[in-house]
C-alpha cells in the first residue's frame, strides 16, 4: 500500500529533531566553521539522544527498537537542517555501529556494540572514499589479500569523519574471496587506530563542513586477524551497506536543500527593490517555488529508498535514483538561494555561503551517514 | 506508516491494466496517423477485459487508497497509448471531475454517467480565467440560461455527451461572477465548430464550440448557488478546487508515456549492448548509462509528487499546493525525459518508424493545459510566501 503517513512515534521524533538542531546545531554552526572545530560537548549533548544505542539489540545494552532506516532517514533531514556539518559528526558512530549490527557475526556484536551503549560519546567510523578523480565505489582500489587466516589491507581513504577521534575504522576494501563485481564485491574490515602500517593524517582542510574533522588514511600492508572482516566468512551484503549510506547522504542533502529554502523565503519576502518585495518579483518567486518543487521530490525519492532499505528488498537502484538526484538538486538549490540573497549571500554574516559550500562537498560524498 | 509498496491486489490491478494498455498501443500510430477519424469506442481485442474501474470493488484497507490506484492506473494506461483513456462510457472526462467537485448531489446521479468535456478556455483568455468573457444571462420567464460565447481548445469535445463550461453572470464582478454550467448535446444554440489539428495527442479530439444565445434549464448551474459571493469570499475557490485532483492526474498521463519512453529507450541501449545495470558511481558509468540513470529518477521523482497529492486526497487533507507541485513536476519532467530519450537514441529515436517520438510529441501538451507549468509555479509560490493575487501575479 503506497503510503506517505508517518507513525506517531515519527511525528514525536522529528519534532524533537527538528528543536534539537535548530537550538543547538544552527546557533553553534557559523562559529563552528569559522573555527574549523566542533563545538566543544556538542557530541556529547547528541548522544544523550541515543541515536545510535536506541537501535541496537538489548542483549548488548542497546534500547531493542528495530533498526528503522526510515525513521533514521527523517532524523538526518532534521539534523542537517540544523548543520550538515554537526549532523554527519553527531552520527558517525551510527556508520560504524550500524555496519556491525547489520552485518557482523555474534561475536563481532558483542565485541564491538556494547561500546556505542555507554553514556559517553564513542567515536567510530568508515572509510569508504578514495583519493582519485575518477572515484567509484563499485571498484574500489583498497585491496585486502589472505595471509594466512588473516588479511593484509592496503590503499589510500579520505574524507574519513571524525578519524581524528575514532577509535575503530570500517575499512571498504576488495578481497579475492569476494564473489561477484561491483558492489558485491565491497567487503568491509575492522580496524582499530593503532594497526601497524596505518597513518592518519592531520585534520583535512575542506571546502565545505569545516567544523567536521575528516582525515586521510593511508593502509600499508595492514595485517589484521581473519575475525576483522565484518561478517566473517561470508563477508557483508555491500550492495547494501552502499545503499544505507547512499539513501542517508540523500536524506542530509533534502535537510541543507530545506535550510536554503527556508531562509531564503523570509528574506525574498523581506527585502525591497523597485518598489516591492524582490519575492514579488517571479524570476525570484518562480526560483523559490522550484525550491519547495524539488525539496519534495528530494524528500520522497529518500523515504522510497530508505522504505525498500527498512523491507529489506534490493534497495540499489532506489538508493542510487536518491542520491544522484539529490546530489543534483541540492547543489542547484543552495546555488540558487545565494543568488537571491545577491551580494549578501556572498557574506559569510548570512549562513547561505556556509551552506553553499557545504553542498558542494555533501553533494559529491555518498557516504558519509547511514540510516 | 510510510511505505512504497504495492499491494497484491495493487499489482494484479496494474498489471490487468498494463496488458489492456499494449492492445491500445497497435492502434496508437494508426490514430496518430489519421487524426480526422475517432478511434473506436472499444476495442474488440479488449472485449474480454472488464476494465480496471469494475475492479476497484473489493479493495481492503491492505490496498492503496482510491485516488493513489487511480493515479498509478492512470500511468499504466497511458504507458500503453494516451487514446485508450478516450473510450466512452466511463464518466472519465475533465468535466466529470467537475461535476465531481461542484455539483450537487442530485446532479451528481443525473449527469454522472455522461462522457463530459470542460470549456473554460477562450480565444482572449486561457491561463487567466478570470477575463471568461462567455455570458450566462438568466430567463426568469422560462427558468432557463442563456449562454453567449465562444469556447476553444475543448478536450475531447467533439465525442462528448455534454460540457462543464465556465460563464459569467456579471463580467464586472470578475472572478466572483463565474459559474459552471452544464450543457447536454443537442442543447438549441449549442455548436461544435472546428476541431484542431495539433503537434500530439491526435487521437483526442479537441474542439471550438460556439453559444449563440444557447439556451439550458435554470438548474444545470452547477453547485445551484446563482448569487454571486462578495469580492475574496473564497467562491471562485470553489470552482478551482477540481483542479485538486485533475492536476496530478494530467501529470499521470504525461508520466505514462514518458515511462514508455524509458522503457523503450531501455531496449534500445540494452540491445545495442550498453550496461544500465544500477550499482556504479556516475564515474563508473557510460555517459549514455549516467545520462539514462539520471532520467529514470527523474521519473521517479515525478511519480512520487503525483502519488504524494493523490494520497493527501485520500486522507481527506488539503492538497492544493501538492496537486500543483506533481503537476509543475511532472509537466517539466515529461519533456525533460522524452527530449533526452530521443537524444540517447540519436535519429532512430527520431523516426516514425517507433513511438518514441509520438510520445515526445504527446507529453508537450502535459506542461500546458490544466494550467501551464508557470501558473502552478505561480500557485506555489503564492502559497510558500503567503502571498494572494494582488501581490504575485
Ligand atoms: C490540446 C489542448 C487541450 C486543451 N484542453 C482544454 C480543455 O479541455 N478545456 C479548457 O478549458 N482548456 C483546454 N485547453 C486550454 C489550455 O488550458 C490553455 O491553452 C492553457 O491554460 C494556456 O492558456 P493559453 O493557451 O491562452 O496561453 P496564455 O495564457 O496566453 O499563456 C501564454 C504563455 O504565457 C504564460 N503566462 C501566462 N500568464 C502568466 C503569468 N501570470 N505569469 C507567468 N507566465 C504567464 C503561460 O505560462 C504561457 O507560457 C487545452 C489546450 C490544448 C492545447
Amino acid at each position: 500500500m503506497i503510503s506517505f503517513g508517518l507513525t506517531e512515534e515519527q511525528e514525536v521524533v522529528r519534532e524533537a529533531m527538528r528543536e534539537f538542531a535548530v537550538d543547538i546545531f544552527r546557533e553553534a554552526a557559523r562559529d563552528a566553521d569559522e573555527e574549523s572545530a566542533l563545538p566543544a560537548d556538542v557530541l556529547n549533548t547528541v548522544w544523550e539522544l541515543g541515536l545510535t544505542s536506541t537501535q541496537l539489540p538489548e542483549s548488548v545494552g542497546g534500547g531493542g527498537e528495530a533498526r528503522s532506516p526510515i525513521t533514521n532517514a527523517i532524523i538526518l533531514e532534521e539534523l542537517a537542517f540544523g548543520d550538515p556539518a554537526m549532523a554527519i559528526a553527531a552520527t558517525a558512530p551510527s556508520l560504524f555501529a550500524f555496519a556491525i549490527n547489520d552485518f557482523g557475526t555474534d561475536d563481532q556484536k558483542q565485541a564491538h556494540l556494547p561500546r556505542f551503549c555507554g553514556d559517553k560519546f564513542a567515536a567510530a567510523t568508515v572509510a569508504v572514499a578514495e583519493p582519485s578523480p575518477v572515484f567509484d565505489v563499485a571498484n574500489l582500489q583498497t585491496t585486502a589479500q589472505a595471509k594466512g587466516d588473516g588479511f593484509v589491507l592496503s590503499g589510500r581513504k579520505h574524507f574519513v569523519v571524525l578519524g581524528d577521534r575514532a577509535e575503530q575504522f570500517l575499512v571498504l576494501a576488495r578481497t579475492e574471496q569476494a564473489t561477484g563485481t561491483g558492489l558485491d564485491a565491497i567487503d568491509a574490515f575492522i580496524v582499530p587506530r593503532d594497526a601497524a602500517g596505518l597513518t592518519i593524517s592531520e585534520v583535512e582542510k575542506n571546502l565545505g563542513m569545516k567544523a567536521l574533522p575528516t582525515v586521510a588514511l593511508t593502509l600499508e600492508q595492514v595485517e589484521l586477524p581473519a575475525e576483522a572482516r565484518l561478517g566473517g566468512s561470508d563477508g557483508i551484503d555491500g550492495a547494501r551497506l552502499i545503499a544505507q549510506m547512499r539513501t542517508a547522504s540523500a536524506a542530509l542533502r533534502v535537510g541543507v536543500s530545506r535550510a536554503v529554502k527556508e531562509y531564503a523565503i523570509p528574506y525574498a519576502k523581506d527585502r525591497h527593490a523597485f518598489g516591492e518585495a524582490i519575492a514579488q518579483k517571479q524570476a525570484i518567486a518562480f526560483t523559490l517555488s522550484d525550491m519547495e518543487i524539488e525539496v519534495n521530490s528530494m524528500r520522497w525519492l529518500t523515504w522510497k529508498a530508505a522504505a525498500a532499505l527498512e523491507s529489506l528488498e534490493d534497495a540499489t537502484q532506489p538508493a542510487l535514483f536518491a542520491s544522484t538526484y539529490t546530489a543534483r538538486e541540492c547543489m542547484k538549490i543552495a546555488d540558487n538561494g545565494l543568488q537571491v540573497l545577491g551580494g549578501h549571500g556572498f557574506i559569510r554574516e548570512h549562513p547561505v555561503e556556509l551552506w553553499y559550500r557545504a553542498a558542494r562537498t555533501l553533494t559529491v560524498l555518498d557516504a558519509v551517514a547511514a540510516v | 506508516m510510510i511505505d512504497f509498496n504495492l499491494s497484491d491486489n495493487d499489482k494484479k490491478m496494474l498489471d490487468y491494466v498494463r496488458t489492456e494498455a499494449l492492445v491500445a498501443r497497435k492502434y496508437a500510430r494508426y490514430y496518430d496517423e489519421n487524426e480526422a477519424e475517432f478511434p473506436p469506442e472499444a476495442l474488440d481485442e479488449a472485449d474480454d477485459y472488464p476494465g480496471a474501474w469494475s475492479m476497484m470493488a473489493g479493495r481492503t484497507s491492505e490496498d492503496s487508497g482510491q485516488s493513489v490506484i487511480g493515479m498509478l492506473i492512470t500511468m499504466a494506461e497511458n504507458w500503453g497509448d494516451y487514446s485508450v483513456r478516450m473510450r466512452k462510457g466511463r464518466g472519465v472526462g475533465l468535466g466529470n471531475a467537475a461535476l465531481g467537485a461542484s455539483g450537487t448531489e442530485e446532479q451528481r446521479t443525473k449527469w454522472g454517467g455522461l462522457l463530459l468535456s470542460m470549456a473554460i478556455t477562450e480565444p482572449g483568455c486561457g491561463s487567466d480565467p478570470s477575463l471568461v468573457q462567455t455570458t450566462a444571462v438568466l430567463d426568469e420567464e422560462t427558468n432557463e440560461w442563456v449562454l453567449n460565447g465562444e469556447k476553444i481548445f475543448v478536450t475531447t469535445g467533439c465525442r462528448s455527451d455534454g460540457v462543464v463550461m465556465w460563464a459569467t453572470l456579471d463580467r464586472s464582478a470578475g472572478r466572483a461572477g463565474i459559474k459552471s454550467f452544464l450543457v447536454e448535446k443537442g442543447a438549441p444554440g449549442f455548436q461544435v465548430s472546428h476541431k484542431e489539428k495539433k503537434l500530439g495527442i491526435r487521437a483526442d479530439d479537441t474542439a471550438t464550440y460556439v453559444f449563440t444565445d444557447c439556451r439550458i434549464p435554470r438548474e444545470n448551474l452547477l453547485g445551484g448557488k446563482e448569487e454571486i459571493p462578495k469580492a475574496g469570499s473564497g467562491g471562485f475557490r470553489g470552482v478551482m478546487k477540481t483542479f485538486n485532483m485533475t492536476r496530478p492526474m494530467t501529470a499521470a498521463f504525461g508520466l505514462g508515456m514518458s515511462k514508455a519512453s524509458l522503457d523503450f529507450t531501455r531496449e534500445q541501449l540494452e540491445g545495442a549492448g550498453i550496461d544500465l545495470s544500477y550499482g556504479a558511481d556516475v564515474h563508473g558509468l557510460s555517459a549514455a548509462a549516467a545520462k539514462f540513470q539520471s532520467l529514470e529518477a527523474l521519473q521517479e521523482a515525478a511519480e512520487l509528487t503525483v502519488l504524494h497529492a493523490a494520497y493527501l486526497s485520500d486522507q481527506g487533507e488539503p492538497n492544493n499546493l501538492e496537486a500543483s507541485i506533481s503537476k509543475a513536476k511532472g509537466g517539466s519532467a515529461v519533456r525533460t525525459i522524452t527530449q533526452g530519450c530521443i537524444e540517447l537514441l540519436g535519429p532512430m529515436g527520431a523516426s516514425r518508424e517507433h513511438l518514441l517520438e509520438k510520445w515526445f510529441r504527446d507529453v508537450r501538451i502535459t506542461d500546458i493545459y490544466e494550467g501551464t507549468g508557470q501558473i502552478q509555479n505561480l500557485i506555489i509560490a503564492r502559497t510558500i510566501l503567503e502571498y494572494d493575487r494582488s501581490q504575485l501575479s
